[in-house]
């Protein structure tokens, strides 16, 4: 399918769902409680089938986290981001682990470089991180470490 | 971690491999769950060389930061390299001269062919079979040879930049890759010879490590990892970068799904390797070798997702600007962690002996994995 194509098909499926311009791949942004419906939606219909999640990040803007998803179908050949805005201090997203299963280790890795919390996440725990770490994301803005960190 | 070792109470053994263990061919812990001799879990522990790359990426300039990449799968550094100047360049909206596509794809087919060289070596090692490591080796020094000579470097090459390759060619280098060929075309018999056709080779190989297509597409595996179960999953076939949607090559697929498809995957990339460079290597255009870019690079502000074939599979580099000199948010989508969340779904119901095979075929590198 087309970006245009996903378009409408999408606005059909979330009418909720705002799209952002001017990406190589169709971007739209969602509310993180949508998600998990969609998320389902995105993998078993036929003419959309994501099967692929190729990457799975996070990006903190200070004000806010934003969730970041890159899918892409094998069989189709047509790839989407679906990025999702969660609260700073309290974040939460319903896990998709059980959709597609590398997301068990990219949700971990989120989890304590950005200490978003991934609801009914099978096996939630630091997965670099050494043990005891406690609280501070490394990947968060506002993480210190004067030992470690070299400031250029 | 390692109070972990012990009985459960189900009478299931618990063990370490690693951190240090040979067969890991880097920092990795594994702690498995036995019952008797059959694997009933795999849990990977990471972390041990975690550098924590993408944050060191948000303070350096988007000159600098590609050398930091190297660090990250150093069995292809070019193939790193290539794929943060391609994100940069996509950008700055540069256009790339002719020859330093060239080069660039010449360099990235040498980095795949040591990099399998290297892994061909190491995986009959680990398995028992210590001569294969130094024929692998033998063809492998060549590589390097050529490789130094061009970037000054045998390892971590730093030879790409944002709007071409940092120097040109050096006068010997198509004498030298000639010479290399010629070489690996007498000696490539004896890899099958050694090996693939080894019985006790390929009893230890086929029907271990089953990973259908789909589990393999739901685990995010690329590169030979999945085209072992048939995937097709060639970024240089299905999103064409530099010029690769001009050259004459086949995306290697096997369908067995088992460590030993995985394993031909990538001897018959080898050859597919070898065949791209034959089409360049008599044709590298004349021209400039990079692109004219300002001393300080901006981008503008926005985001920007390049995704490139490395020896073992797909790397996605993921920039997110702000217009400034450095990248506000930099993301590595490293092939061999995906991979590696593969490892429990495999194992189970293995034997410990097999394990290795697997760890082989997925032929993991630690510090990719780390980053």
């Amino acid at each position: 399918m087309s970006n245009e194509e996903l378009k409408v098909k999408i606005t059909e499926l979330l009418p909720a769902a705002t799209f952002e311009e001017g990406g190589e791949w169709l971007t739209i942004n969602i509310d993180p409680k949508d998600w998990l419906p969609l998320a389902q939606q995105f993998r078993n219909d036929d003419s959309l089938y994501f099967d692929y999640l190729f990457c799975l990040t996070c990006i903190d803007w200070k004000t806010h986290l934003t969730m970041v998803y890159h899918l892409s179908s094998v069989k189709h050949r047509h790839n989407i981001v679906i990025k999702s805005k969660l609260d700073r201090s309290n974040p939460e997203i319903e896990t998709i682990s059980h959709i597609w299963k590398t997301a068990e280790f990219h949700e971990r890795e989120v989890y304590e470089m950005f200490g978003v919390n991934f609801l009914n996440h099978p096996d939630l725990r630091l997965l670099i991180l050494p043990d005891g770490w406690e609280g501070r994301n490394p990947l968060r803005k506002d993480f210190e470490d004067t030992i470690n960190m070299i400031k250029l | 971690m390692f109070e972990e070792v012990g009985t459960t109470t189900e009478g299931d053994i618990i063990i370490n491999v690693g951190p240090q263990h040979p067969a890991t061919h880097g920092v990795l812990h594994l702690v498995i769950t036995l019952n008797g001799e059959t694997i009933k879990k795999v849990e990977p522990h990471l972390g041990y060389i975690h550098r924590s790359i993408e944050k060191m990426c948000e303070s350096l300039s988007y000159r600098q930061f590609i050398y930091v990449t190297s660090r990250m799968d150093y069995l292809s550094s070019h193939i790193n390299n290539h794929a943060c100047a391609l994100c940069v360049e996509k950008g700055l909206q540069v256009e790339v001269p002719p020859r330093a596509q060239v080069i660039r794809v010449l360099m990235d087919e040498l980095t795949r062919i040591a990099s399998h060289e290297l892994w061909w070596g190491a995986m009959a090692m680990d398995l028992g079979a210590f001569t294969p490591f130094f024929h692998a080796f033998r063809e492998r020094e060549s590589i390097n040879d050529i490789m130094e000579e061009t970037c000054g470097a045998r390892l971590t090459m730093n030879y790409m930049v944002p709007g071409g390759v940092m120097q040109d060619l050096h006068p010997n280098f198509q004498k030298k890759v000639k010479e290399f060929m010629q070489l690996y075309k007498r000696k490539i018999h004896e890899y099958d010879e050694l090996v693939t056709g080894n019985i006790i080779f390929q009893n230890r190989m086929k029907n271990v490590g089953y990973l259908s297509a789909e589990d393999a597409v739901s685990y995010g595996c690329s590169g030979p990892a999945a085209r072992g179960s048939g995937v097709s999953c060639d970024i240089r076939k299905i999103y064409p970068y530099e010029i690769y949607d001009k050259l004459e090559f086949d995306e290697v697929l096997e369908t067995g799904g088992d460590s030993f498809a995985r394993y031909m995957v990538r001897i018959r990339e080898m050859q597919q390797s070898i065949r791209i460079i034959e089409q360049l290597i008599d044709n590298i255009p004349e021209g400039d070798f990079q692109a004219k870019t300002k001393a300080v690079l901006k981008l503008p502000k926005g985001e920007f997702y390049t995704r490139v074939e490395t020896a073992r599979g797909e790397l996605g580099v993921y920039i997110v600007s702000e217009g400034g000199t450095t990248p506000y948010r930099i993301k590595f989508r490293s092939p061999g962690f995906s991979n590696l969340s593969v490892l429990d779904h495999i194992a189970r119901g293995s034997k410990l002996g097999d394990l290795v095979a697997m760890m082989g075929t997925l032929d993991l590198v630690i510090p990719d994995i780390d980053r």
